[in-house]
């Protein structure tokens, strides 16, 4: 589903992801973790073009990711492409990002009607079965700011898979929730992955890694560490790197 | 001592001790003060008389105010004024978003000449440029052509047909007003947090949606308030066409006193009509402003007409949900 070769990126002078080697197959749940700087949310914001990439070659669905390849030149894509390719990418974001102007209902409508031109009552229909899935169905004519944290990012969630994505990207998804309100979000996070959504989860929470995740990759400096299994990850960590920090996380 | 309830005889002791307010003997003086000085106001206003040239009349001349208030020409005045500051206010926001969206663009060459526009027409007086417009055009341009650049044009205007002094007074107004909005403007957008372009963007919007959809919404919670005063200042600033003869309010009440030598009494008649059309806009300000607010505050406090309701009638009023039944999720596009 995603295939990183060699992906670089530097803001600046800054050189944030520095070689990045990754495959995701369809249906894989690969949890990235890694100390703050390490660029994994970097990485995770190229994958849906929200950055650019200087180096390197990233592929969803054995695309390019922002070009498209003619002969041997790469043709940089215009924003409609973009956008096109982006529709297909669901992203959850550390600090939630709904639209606060707009009730809770309208958020999970917003783009399947405006992107896709769906019918506004078809959408609808969907997003009440999304927001019961997240358990928030007597929440649709809320404001986000009358949400908890938790709330608002099953809100999050539903927004996102109302577009009928292919790959879920989530950023941290619980660093910003009362430690109460983690459960919550990760409930909503396994039962998506139990149902074969591919996803690729930035996240600090060990135990779900652990328990959902297929692959565990632990990314520092720019680069991949080390990665496999998250129970061996885990338990027995083959580099330096990954003791010291799982030492401190776990 | 504690005091006793009911201010009887002791007894009791361990009951609720009455609480004696704090005293305020400065805001009693400075009230009194105030409301002799509301009567002498008001006495000079309606009752008092002044003798000039011999004749005893009231001092301010209500009636004479009166009998102008309603005048044919004064109203053709307010229509003028009116149509100036309509006219202002649609143009200079357009031109604003514009200009703002330009600003902000990574393209030196949009940004950069945006921020001329904003540099040469917020740099001069908007007097100035109401003259130039008025003169400077058919003195530059007498002859104005559309077709080609720099070939011989399809068709040619005389400029002075083209210019009147009502649009010469509407560009200059509009032109300067859209280098005041577009910094309004540019601040409403850059005030709504970076997070709701990524998370718009994430779901697939274009960034033409994703600005009229997700930024400006947002934005214009910012720049309703300071909008809401350039219209109320544009109303009043129409009154500069004075200089090149265009007959809107303050023209128009200067014009009769020019033959009737009212002075007074007909700038009084132009004060009351500005105070009522700014005091009209205020209002329309509080609501518009209430609208943008929803979502941003957990329930919107009552208006001022639910709240007279409530302490009038006695009726709890609810708190307004803080949202109309999302009309701007229609699908046109």
């Amino acid at each position: 589903m995603v295939r990183a070769t060699q992906v670089h990126k530097s803001f600046g002078r800054l050189e944030v992801l520095r070689g990045i080697d990754l495959v995701v197959n369809p249906g894989e749940v690969l949890c990235l973790i890694g100390p703050s700087g390490s660029g994994k949310s970097t990485f995770l914001r190229c994958i849906n073009h929200l950055e650019k990439i200087d180096g390197g070659e990233l592929s969803v669905d054995g695309e390019l990711v922002g070009y498209r390849r003619s002969g041997d030149r790469l043709f940089e894509l215009k924003d409609r492409e973009v956008c096109g390719k982006r529709a297909e990418i669901g992203m959850v974001f550390q600090r939630f990002n709904l639209f606060p102007h707009m009730s809770v209902l309208d958020n999970v409508m917003s783009a399947p009607v405006w992107v896709k031109k769906e019918s506004v009552a078809a959408t609808r229909a969907r997003a009440h079965q999304l927001l019961e899935r997240v358990g928030l169905a007597d929440k649709e004519k809320s404001y986000p700011n009358q949400l908890s944290g938790g709330q608002q990012q099953r809100v999050a969630i539903a927004r996102a898979l109302a577009m009928q994505p292919k790959l879920m990207l989530f950023d941290e998804p619980t660093s910003a929730l009362d430690p109460e309100l983690v459960g919550e979000v990760l409930d909503v996070i396994r039962a998506l992955a139990l149902e074969g959504m591919t996803m690729i989860v930035v996240t600090h929470e060990m135990g779900f890694a652990r328990e959902v995740g297929d692959t565990l990759v632990f990314m520092d400096g720019g680069v991949v560490v080390e990665s496999g299994d998250p129970r061996a990850v885990l338990n027995a960590p083959q580099h330096e790197r990954t003791k010291s920090f799982l030492s401190k996380v776990l | 001592m504690r005091p006793s309830p009911g201010g009887g005889g002791g007894g009791g002791g361990r009951s609720n001790p009455k609480i004696v307010p704090v005293r305020h003997p400065g805001r009693w003086v400075a009230s009194a003060a105030i409301l002799v000085l509301a009567a002498m106001l008001i006495n000079t206003l309606f009752f008092s008389h002044v003798t000039r040239g011999g004749v005893r009349e009231g001092r301010y001349q209500w009636g004479v105010v009166g009998k102008y208030l309603f005048a044919a020409p004064i109203f053709r005045g307010i229509v003028v004024t009116l149509e100036l500051t309509v006219i202002a206010m649609v143009v200079g926001i357009v031109l604003g978003i514009v200009l703002a969206v330009m600003r902000l663009s990574p393209n030196w060459l949009l940004s950069g000449s945006a921020w001329v526009y904003i540099w040469f027409f917020r740099g001069t007086p908007v007097l100035v440029q109401i003259i130039f417009w008025y003169e400077g055009i058919s003195y530059l341009y007498p002859h104005l052509g559309f077709g080609i650049p720099f070939a011989t044009p399809f068709v040619n205007v005389n400029a002075n047909v083209l210019v009147t002094s009502f649009t010469a007074g509407a560009l200059g107004l509009s032109f300067n007003e859209g280098a005041y909005m577009a910094e309004i403007v540019r601040a409403g957008i850059i005030s709504v947090d970076e997070g709701q372009t990524e998370a718009a963007q994430s779901l697939g919007m274009a960034k033409f949606q994703t600005m009229r959809r997700i930024v400006l919404p947002q934005a214009m919670r910012v720049i309703i308030p300071p909008t809401g005063n350039e219209t109320i200042s544009m109303l009043k600033t129409t009154s500069l066409v004075y200089a090149i003869a265009l007959a809107d309010l303050f023209t128009a009440a200067t014009n009769i006193s020019n033959t009737n030598y009212e002075v007074v009494p007909l700038l009084l008649v132009a004060s009351l009509w500005y105070l009522f059309f700014t005091s009209l806009l205020t209002i329309g300000q509080y609501y518009v402003e209430r609208y943008y607010a929803r979502g941003s505050t957990r329930a919107l406090p009552p208006t001022p007409i639910q709240r007279l309701r409530q302490s009038f009638l006695h009726i709890r009023v609810k708190p307004a949900p803080a949202m109309a039944d999302a009309p701007w999720l229609a699908p046109h596009e």
